[in-house]
């Protein structure tokens, strides 16, 4: 079944998810049931054969990542997607993935937590996902979509940023962004897989070179050192070339709402009612959760009165708003959890608050 | 023109890399790798292979075998040697595992693996113990037996029975080719070679997924002397363990 390319059509945003990887070339992917993200591996299984491309249905969510780890090592494009719990049991193979600097995308679709929590869209792996997440001195790149649209975009991105600095990248969307239908347009162009540049570390067989090994063992401690400091060096220039945002009526703004994904839609109907009450209030939007966009933060912080976090989370995203905002103006956090999405009459309470004890209004 | 008359009737595999192995003195994994390795050579498997290592005391087997290999985490590798079949399944992909790896950790991993017939081979090495981590009870540990962490001899009662892992696999449809076998005697050593060849036959004509047990020791944790532990394998492993072929695919038959 051809898709349409090029004109608007309607795609869910799980589906949109699995056609990017496979227009960025990905011919391989891993996963295990797990809802709000099912449409995921269901799109694949479907489509998969007609590229000829591998779809496997793993035990667990601890083998899925595992075989992400197999694929990746012999030079595959490769993804998997779950949903928070399902994540938390595939962080032992992602500090792997990244010790052993294998490319691959991996795709949560959040859900409410702590624990079993619930379906219901939340972003309470905010933490696990920019600060690590496992074990290890580690970071995988973060990239976060607010509509069906970027999470296509971003998906597709996060192969090429993957292969470019040959670690895991995360793409995170939740229960709201992957089960919802929106107008958005598939490009003409698709990635060829054999056009992609040679992997000549994969594991493919030691014809006519020395063997390849794909390793995370160091024992000998300053060997480890050596390691862990090169892949930091390659966190710098992650750092340097991928922060990545997105503003919102922040030219003249003498408050800034901080929000990514589903929360920065609902915050961005809550700046355009603030603006139409006469509130100077803009929207900055983090898309690369890591690398943070601290100094477009740091910047505003110098020209804004006050700082709104909007998050659904209990207050894990204003963390690093925090330390961008190093102490220049007040930092507010309107944060929902279990599920729950705040409106914009929350927000907009927020910001009128805010607003009138910073002198911002 | 000198001709000479000397012939290499011996040699180390090429598929072997020329490095000193970690093993204790008395420990077989030395000989199996080596099982492994002569074997790959003869098919010549060397060039397109890729081998997954373990957690436990093969874990350095990645510096061991000359051919591509890749470190699982533990009890992984059946995961990701699926991963690497899939997508290439013109590779030959092998994973060496011990008990701990195995049967315990990877139980999950090997089962379903085994369950998907998934076209890899596993060379399973039970010296019924974890050497690596100092001697703790492993899932193959026999009643009785003491470790560290079954210091009174391992009570079924507390801990468990041993799991059978050859007895347990071939209750599925996916495996091609199980086997149990040892290596505390030269014929043994030429059985177990054999089994590990028709393992390997079995990935190469696409029958599916094909497993070779073999009984190890590990005189450092059994704290036995390397002859007195090849005969503790014979005198107590073997009547636990029986030694043979539990399944052999269709077409694997007249192979040697």
């Amino acid at each position: 079944m051809a898709v349409p390319r090029g004109k608007r059509i309607l795609m869910r945003g799980n589906e949109a998810v699995a056609q990017a990887a496979i227009d960025a070339g990905c011919r391989a992917f891993f996963g295990y049931p797990i809802t709000p993200q099912n449409q995921i591996p269901d799109y694949f299984a479907a489509h998969m054969p007609e590229v000829g491309g591998v779809f496997l249905q793993a035990e667990s969510e601890v083998a899925a990542i595992n075989m992400v780890y197999g694929a990746a090592a012999a030079g595959a494009r490769v993804m998997t997607a779950s949903s928070s719990p399902g994540i938390s049991l595939k962080q032992e193979g992602i500090s792997y993935l990244a010790e052993s600097e294998l490319p691959c995308v991996i795709v949560n679709i959040m859900r409410g937590g702590s624990g079993l929590g619930n379906i219901a869209p939340a972003q309470s792996d905010y933490f696990q996902s920019v600060k690590g997440g496992g074990h290890g001195d580690y970071r995988t790149p973060v990239l976060a979509a607010w509509s069906v649209q970027e999470l296509y975009d971003l998906t597709r991105e996060a192969f090429d940023i993957a292969d470019r600095y040959r670690s895991p990248v995360l793409v995170l969307g939740d229960a709201l962004l992957g089960q919802m239908m929106e107008p958005m347009v598939l490009p003409e162009e698709v990635v060829d897989p054999a056009s992609l540049p040679p992997k000549p570390w994969a594991t493919t067989g030691a014809k006519g070179r020395r063997h390849n090994v794909i390793n995370s063992l160091y024992i000998d401690p300053p060997q480890l050192e050596r390691v862990n400091l090169r892949i930091e060096e390659r966190y710098r220039m992650v750092e340097a070339n991928e922060v990545r945002w997105a503003g919102e009526r922040l030219e003249d703004a003498r408050l800034v709402v901080v929000a990514y994904g589903s929360a920065a839609r609902v915050s961005l109907t809550a700046v355009q009612q603030a603006r139409e009450a006469g509130i100077r209030a803009g929207l900055l939007r983090p898309i690369s959760l890591y690398p943070f966009p601290t100094q477009a933060i740091r910047d505003l912080a110098e020209r804004v009165q006050a700082v709104l976090v909007v998050e659904l989370s209990l207050g894990q995203l204003v963390e690093d708003v925090r330390l961008a905002v190093e102490g220049r103006r007040p930092v507010g956090l309107l944060g929902r959890t279990g599920g729950i999405v705040m409106t914009p009459a929350e927000v907009l309470g927020e910001i009128r608050k805010l607003a009138v004890e910073t002198g911002a209004a | 023109m000198e001709t000479s008359t000397e012939q290499v009737i011996f040699q180390r595999p090429a598929a072997l890399e020329p490095v000193r192995m970690h093993y204790c003195p008395g420990c077989t994994h030395g000989i199996v790798h080596r099982l492994v390795a002569e074997v790959m050579d003869e098919m010549e498997l060397v060039e397109r292979s890729v081998g997954i290592a373990p957690v436990g005391c093969a874990v350095f087997a990645y510096d061991y075998f000359a051919c591509d290999m890749i470190e699982a985490a533990h009890g992984r590798a059946p995961a990701v040697a699926t991963g690497v079949k899939r997508v290439r399944p013109d590779l030959f992909v092998f994973t060496y595992q011990g008990d701990g790896d195995l049967a315990s950790i990877g139980i999950a991993e090997t089962i379903h693996a085994a369950a998907r017939g998934e076209n890899i081979s596993i060379v399973f090495i039970n010296n019924a113990v974890y050497g690596m981590t100092g001697g703790q009870m492993a899932p193959t540990t026999l009643p009785g037996m003491k470790t560290s962490t079954t210091p009174y001899g391992r009570d079924p009662k507390l801990a468990g029975n041993p799991i059978r892992v050859c007895e347990l696999l071939s209750a599925l449809e996916g495996p091609a080719y199980l086997a149990r076998v040892t290596v505390t005697k030269p014929a043994r050593v030429r059985q177990a070679k054999r089994a590990i060849r028709r393992a390997f036959q079995a990935q190469e004509r696409g029958l599916g997924f094909s497993l070779v047990e073999v009984l190890s020791t590990c005189p450092t944790r059994w704290g036995k002397a390397p002859q007195a532990a090849l005969q503790w394998i014979e005198d107590e492993m073997v009547p636990y363990y029986p030694l043979r072929e539990f399944l052999v695919a269709k077409g694997l038959e007249e192979e040697l």
